[in-house]
């Protein structure tokens, strides 16, 4: 579903700056995907790359979803073709209602694909459904996007948008930085209630534990740029035991 | 001469020969004394001119050249007329002129409402207490003459007294079917103690207009005053709210702006009594030959008083946003609550937007604050929205909308808001 070859990039701003250096990886429909790595490895790059953020510069490989390239796709092409991105920092919009921000997307997508927009009233049952699961209150809907919130609200509200935007491949930017154990816990329930035949996941984590959660069917580490070692879940509680020195060492070998 | 000596001769020499010939409308005893007292204001202070302080982010001479330019009628068929569908009663001006057979009747439970005309006739009005007297007191420290034009030479307006709470907005609608036309309208609003009301004004008055609304708000009472200004692209105008709040009373005042060739708006509040509460707020979208200038002075006259100014502007190709707020704290004032906020959205770097925030405080136990920013869309904003399959556009004018909301926020009824901001959405929809 998700093929990244070779993927080369570098910062638009400065070309001496070579953030990735040939990442390859496959997501198969239904798999969960795991990248660790140290800070600075290029795992939130990749995400970025991948959602079209601007900034970057893709010097040479490819990635596609269902065949389709997305890198030559503006960012919301790649939504509308499924590709969902939750924001390690999820980004503050004072003066936009969440709801008004929801309905928003979630129709700009169903537009794109051909299907009909949602009534409000077909909308507001939807969400309030989904919100619920999350735990999400009325009064977190009502208020601007983001402003205000705490860091697992915030979290919850992104898992909150990937579950009314249902998309086919879900990239996750250390969706547990900030969060005690308890919102983790939420946060993962979320993510796991999506988790299908049709859907795959990247999981982007620096921490196993997140995976404790959401157990992956592979587990990727990346370092300088590349993925040096590609596992089974056990891979991860060898980072927890052994921290990444002993893995990376052995990549570089 | 001294540089000063020889402003001030430039702008009396200017006032000279703009009146030159011009005599004074026909009016009632205490409207022509009124007229008279104006115009020498006029004569002695002289026009505004490009070297006056006050002016110097706005050129007035298309507001004060002898004759008007004109503007082509703006065709308005796209939407609905604004607010004709809230329940209120609308009084229309035709090119400036008062259209009796246009507007519902003259009548409103705890509302009197009547034209300047009659009101002058009369001896014993109770306007002549307000014709001329805040537009008067607002010269100092500031000079605002074309203010006084408009007390001397107007013979259009509506004068408007509110005794109790009014059940239904008053609607000053004012329709253009000349692309030719320069007209002055002077209107008198009085809500008396206790009272509340809420006013709405629709429309450019004309290709150029002079626009005064004296407003004296008495003790408890409530003032409501929601404006737009129309669309026609090569308006000029100038409009002045000069308002007095007594004790506990409570004035709002929003103005939505869109296009227009030169629009400065002044306010100026007079807060008069203790803890009185006044708000004035504005949200502007500019492109192209745009200018628009918000000029407000708020007077802290009495003790634990709140004010808030919130000025909003988004600008692009060529638009040019100006900004003078000011808040004067008395020495009396003490626990005076004062705010201001200018911001501009530039859409690109053609745009620009000049700003003139200014505290004078004379208590020393006061809290103000006041704020002014200029930026571009945010683009981490921009591409969360984009991340979530909105199309750039379309995340464009959900940041706009966002951005002019908190001047929007400032309109009570919330209806009246949802329905502005559905317009401007509209608005800046079909020109993106």
């Amino acid at each position: 579903m998700l093929e990244i070859n070779n993927l080369h990039a570098e910062l638009e701003e400065d070309s001496d700056v070579k953030i990735l250096k040939g990442v390859s990886l496959s997501v198969k429909p239904g798999e969960v995907h795991a990248i660790m790595g140290p800070n600075g490895s290029g795992k939130s790059t990749l995400s970025y790359v991948l959602s079209g953020r601007d900034g970057y510069e893709v010097t040479d490989g490819s990635a596609t979803l269902d065949g389709e390239s997305l890198l030559e796709m503006e960012p919301e092409e790649r939504a509308a073709a499924g590709l969902f991105l939750a924001f390690q920092y999820p980004v503050e919009i004072p003066g936009v209602g969440n709801m008004t921000f929801l309905r928003t997307a979630v129709n700009a997508q169903r537009k794109a694909r051909g299907q009909d927009e949602l009534s409000a009233g077909e909308f507001l049952k939807l969400v309030r459904a989904k919100a619920k699961e999350l735990q999400i209150d009325a009064e977190m809907l009502k208020r601007p996007v983001n402003v205000g919130f705490s860091g697992g609200e915030k979290k919850r509200n992104e898992i909150l948008q990937m579950a009314m935007l249902e998309p086919r491949m879900c990239v996750l930017d250390e969706t547990d930085s900030g969060l005690d154990v308890d919102a983790m816990k939420l946060v993962a329930d979320g993510v796991n209630k999506l988790r299908a035949d049709n859907r795959g996941f990247l999981v982007i984590t620096h921490y196993q534990r997140l995976l404790n959660h959401i157990k992956p069917d592979v587990v990727h580490i990346m370092s300088h740029g590349r993925i040096v070692k590609s596992g089974g879940p056990e891979l991860a509680l060898e980072v927890e035991e052994n921290g990444y020195g002993d893995l990376l060492a052995e990549g570089a070998a | 001469m001294i540089p000063r000596a020889k402003l001030k001769a430039q702008k009396v020499e200017a006032a000279q020969a703009l009146l030159e010939g011009r005599s004074l409308p026909e009016g009632g005893a205490w409207i022509t004394r009124a007229r008279k007292d104006a115009r020498a204001r006029l004569e002695t202070m002289g026009l505004p001119v490009k070297r006056d302080e006050y002016w110097k982010y706005t050129d007035p001479r298309r507001l004060t050249d002898a004759a008007a330019q004109d503007a082509t009628l703006h065709d308005m068929g796209d939407e609905a007329p604004l607010f004709d569908t809230f329940d209120r009663v609308k009084l229309v001006f035709v090119d400036g002129v008062f259209d009796a057979e246009a507007s519902d009747a003259l009548a409103l439970d705890g509302v009197e409402i009547s034209t300047l005309t009659e009101a002058g006739a009369h001896d014993l009005h109770w306007a002549r207490d307000l014709y001329g007297v805040l537009e008067a007191r607002a010269q100092n420290p500031v000079e605002r003459t074309l203010a006084s034009l408009n007390t001397a030479y107007a013979t259009e307006g509506l004068v408007i007294r509110v005794t109790a709470r009014a059940e239904k907005p008053v609607a000053i609608i004012y329709h253009r079917s000349d692309p030719q036309g320069d007209a002055m309208v002077h209107h008198l609003v009085r809500v008396e103690a206790g009272a509340e009301a809420t006013i709405l004004e629709n429309g450019p008055v004309a290709a150029r207009f002079n626009q005064v609304m004296e407003v004296d708000i008495a003790d408890g009472a409530t003032l409501h005053h929601v404006r737009a200004q129309g669309r026609d692209h090569e308006r000029a105008g100038v409009t002045h709210l000069f308002a007095r709040l007594g004790a506990g009373s409570q004035l709002k005042s929003f103005t939505l702006t869109a296009n227009g060739a030169l629009i400065r708006n002044e306010g100026v509040v007079w807060l008069d009594g203790a803890e009185g509460s006044a708000h004035l707020a504005g949200a502007t979208v500019g492109d192209g030959a745009f200018h628009h200038d918000d000029t407000v002075f708020v007077t802290h006259g009495a003790p634990r008083c709140e004010s808030r100014q919130v000025f909003k502007k988004v600008l692009r190709h060529g638009a040019v946003g100006v900004f003078q707020g000011k808040i004067l704290v008395d020495q009396i004032a003490q626990l005076t609550d004062g705010y201001q906020i200018s911001q501009s959205l530039l859409l690109d770097e053609d745009a620009q937007f000049l700003a003139k925030p200014e505290l004078e405080i004379y208590a020393d136990d006061v809290k103000c604050s006041h704020g002014s920013t200029s930026g571009e869309i945010d683009p981490s904003q921009l591409f969360y929205l984009r991340a979530r399959g909105l199309p750039e556009d379309r995340a464009k004018l959900l940041l706009v909308l966002a951005f002019l909301a908190e001047a929007l926020d400032e309109i009570a009824d919330p209806d009246l808001a949802e329905d502005l901001r559905q317009r401007m959405e509209a608005w800046l929809e079909r020109r993106a």
